[in-house]
Parts: C-alpha cells; sequence; structure tokens
C-alpha cells in the first residue's frame, strides 16, 4: 500500500511568488524573511521524497461558478494547466502545467464514493492559485504527479467544519489504502483570519490575530476536539469575511490525525494576513534529504 | 433580489480582458448592453438555450453604473468577485496597495454581522 509521506498545511498567499521574485526597489522589505521562512518549510516536503503530490485547495470561481457549484471535487486527468488571466494580472503568477495522478485520483474517487463521499470530479481542470501556491513554494520544479481536490470555502452554502475535518480523515486512509508502493505527500492550504473585499482588508496584520493565535496552536497540537468545539460556519464569519478558507486547514487536521502534534510549525506575521506552515510525518521523521536536482537554491 | 446575477455580470467581466476596460471607460452603457444581451446567456451552452427571467433590480443595476463598490457589498454581491474586478480597473492608477487600502477606508461604517452573500 501507499505510504502518507508526509502531511503538510499552509496558507496560499498569491502574493509570495512576485515578492520572492522582484528585486531591487520592487523587492519588498519582507521579502528576505519570507523566503528564507518558504526554504525552511520546502525541505520539509523534499526530505519526506514523496512520488505524488495529493493537492488540496479551493477554486476561487474560476471553472466553478455558481450555476454548477460541487461541495468536493477531485481532479482526474493526465494534465492540469495553471493559473488563470486574473491571476496573471493581479499577481503576475507564471502559467504552469502539472500532470496528474490519475490512478490515484480514480482510487480517491471510487472508493471515496463507497465511503460516504458524493465527490465530484472533473476530467479537463484548470487549476489556481490555492494550487498552484504551494507549487511554487513547496515544490518549484513542479516534476511530481498531482491529484488536486477542490473544496468549497467560497460560494455558501458549504458543508459544515465537521465535513472538513471527515473528509482529512477519509483522504488518509484513501491514500493509504492505495495499492501502490509510492510516497504519497497529501498537502493542503487555506487561511488564518482574512478580509477579502471588506472594511478590514489590507490592514498592518490579519485582521484577527487573536484568531489566529489560536487557529495556529490548534493546528499545531492537532486540537481537533477544541477547534471542532469553537469554529462554526457562523463563527468563522467574525475573524474576518475570508475565514471560511480556514476550513481546509481542519481538513488537514483531519488528514494529520487527532491529537497530533505538528512535527515542523512556522509563522509569519504579514500585512493583510498571517502565513502558517505545518508539516507532519505520519511515517516518522525521515532523515534529511539532499535537494533533488535542479532545485531552485 | 438578485445577488446570482450582479455576481455573474463581475464574473464574466473580470475573467475577460476587453470587458475589464469597457466596464472602467463606460460603466453604464457596458451594464445596459450586458443586460440586455448577456444577463440570460447560460454558460458553456448554445444562444438560443438561453434562459428568460434574469435581470438586476433597479438599485443592483445603479451600483453597477456607478462603480459603486460599497453598496454592491451591501446588497450582498460575492466580495471577492467585486473586489477582484475593482482592483483589475483602477490599481492602475494607483501606488502599491493604495487603492486596495482606500476601498477598505470607503466600508470603514460597515459592521458586522456582514450582508449576506448566499445565492
Amino acid at each position: 500500500m501507499a505510504t502518507v509521506a508526509a502531511v503538510i498545511a499552509s496558507t496560499h498567499h498569491p502574493f509570495y511568488y512576485r515578492a520572492s521574485t522582484s528585486t531591487g526597489a520592487d523587492r519588498p522589505p519582507f521579502a528576505d524573511e519570507w523566503v528564507a521562512k518558504i526554504g525552511a518549510f520546502r525541505a520539509t516536503l523534499t526530505r519526506a521524497e514523496p512520488d505524488v503530490l495529493v493537492m488540496v485547495g479551493s477554486d476561487h470561481f474560476h471553472q466553478l461558478w455558481l450555476d454548477n457549484m460541487p461541495q468536493f471535487l477531485v481532479g482526474k486527468a493526465p494534465f492540469f494547466d495553471a493559473n488563470w488571466y486574473n491571476e496573471e494580472r493581479e499577481f503576475g503568477l507564471p502559467r504552469m502545467r502539472l500532470a496528474g495522478e490519475e490512478e490515484l485520483a480514480a482510487h480517491i474517487l471510487r472508493q471515496g464514493l463507497d465511503a460516504g463521499f458524493d465527490l465530484a470530479f472533473s476530467n479537463e481542470l484548470r487549476i489556481d492559485h490555492s494550487v498552484t501556491c504551494p507549487i511554487i513554494t513547496l515544490r518549484p520544479e513542479a516534476d511530481l504527479p498531482i491529484v488536486p481536490v477542490y473544496t468549497n470555502i467560497f460560494a455558501p452554502p458549504m458543508p459544515r467544519p465537521e465535513r472538513f475535518v471527515q473528509l482529512g480523515r477519509a483522504l488518509r486512509q484513501l491514500v493509504e489504502s492505495w495499492p501502490s508502493s509510492k510516497r504519497v505527500a497529501i498537502i493542503g492550504t487555506g487561511h488564518l483570519s482574512l478580509e477579502l473585499g471588506g472594511p478590514r482588508q489590507f490592514g498592518p496584520h490579519g485582521p484577527d490575530p487573536e484568531f489566529d493565535a489560536k487557529a495556529v496552536a490548534w493546528i499545531a497540537n492537532g486540537d481537533v476536539e477544541g477547534c471542532l468545539a469553537e469554529v462554526t460556519l457562523d463563527s468563522l464569519h467574525s475573524p474576518g469575511n475570508a475565514t471560511h478558507g480556514f476550513m481546509d486547514f481542519m481538513l488537514m487536521m483531519g488528514a494529520a490525525g487527532d491529537g497530533v502534534q505538528a512535527d515542523y510549525t512556522d509563522t509569519l506575521d504579514l500585512f493583510h494576513t498571517m502565513e502558517a506552515y505545518f508539516t507532519w510525518y505520519p511515517d516518522g521523521l525521515p532523515a534529511p534529504a539532499r535537494a533533488p536536482e535542479g532545485a531552485a537554491s | 433580489m438578485s445577488k446570482y446575477l450582479v455576481n455573474k455580470f463581475l464574473y464574466t467581466v473580470d475573467r475577460d480582458p476587453e470587458l475589464v476596460d469597457r466596464y472602467r471607460d463606460d460603466p453604464a452603457g457596458t451594464v445596459d448592453w450586458w443586460e440586455r444581451d448577456m444577463a440570460n446567456t447560460l454558460l458553456n451552452c448554445l444562444a438560443a438555450e438561453r434562459s428568460t427571467w434574469l435581470a438586476f433590480t433597479p438599485e443592483e443595476g445603479r451600483a453597477l453604473r456607478e462603480h459603486d463598490h460599497v453598496r454592491l457589498f451591501e446588497l450582498g454581491a460575492h466580495p471577492f468577485l467585486t473586489l477582484t474586478l475593482f482592483i483589475a480597473m483602477f490599481e492602475r492608477d494607483h501606488g502599491p496597495l493604495e487603492y486596495q487600502k482606500a476601498y477598505a477606508r470607503a466600508m470603514q461604517h460597515i459592521q458586522l454581522p456582514y450582508p449576506d452573500i448566499a445565492t
């Protein structure tokens, strides 16, 4: 059976690519620290030596729209083109193409349906920055096949937080039951407190630093119970109007396991939002790995 | 109330560079044309298979014609769609993050709970 080589949860910040590649007067003052933190975070995936990446994210009204909105969707295709015109326009994100791992996608769909998750699927999915940001930060070579899993954290009505945790637990089991000798990393990205298009956006910190501190502790300690006791669809409006993206972190807590502390935790307090990075090694801490050939230093 | 249609306008304009500039330069003309010719288009379907019932309320039409992002928020338009399109139209006239911060300042009077964005 396949091995879960790492479970990784992260914020996805579309400004990272431009901040990290800009030079001179265009380079923001926080870029060097951000790049250093991302370098250390990237090493946590590299040392796990994954063969396949399951990528949990959320379409931002790119391919999925209100006339036909799935709650959870698995991409099953040989390739996934990536990034959209409005992401190139606003964030300077590059066009990308990632290979798909169709066998694992088929396994997740079949076994997931049988386990009670009515997963939608797509055979032609153009993925967006919720998946490509962690590729850029964690595996910029973009050389591993992926299985994208999209969640609806964007368009109400949404599934409740409990359902995200349940899907995370199931996803872990589905990967572990895949008849393959491959090493799979499950990577998911979401948000801490976040406001988009409202009065609290683009402040000096995230809109609710108190929520962020609690959220980081829940995730780092694997405190699923404590998190579920406080977080509801209603409560998530209070820290910021786009904070429902935190439910993707909750999905990853489900994948990491109840009560399981993260092996790696880091944060970066930026304007507008706090960055947070977590890695678990369900199979034990791997030896430090060499950087893959051709990796950016 | 037709929050869905307001969102559909924002969504379909935002993803088309030509329409972004057209809406920036001629908001009233673009909204009138779009409501007349495009509002009932069922995405990814033949033109003859259009819907028959979608129209803006007068207040929604006014907010869109006047580029009134604050009113759109109050009417329950999806804030991500409004923000993304308005950045595309107006960030170019400002320094880094100036527009985003001014956008937030214009909404300082809005308190929780925010208007419902469910469609």
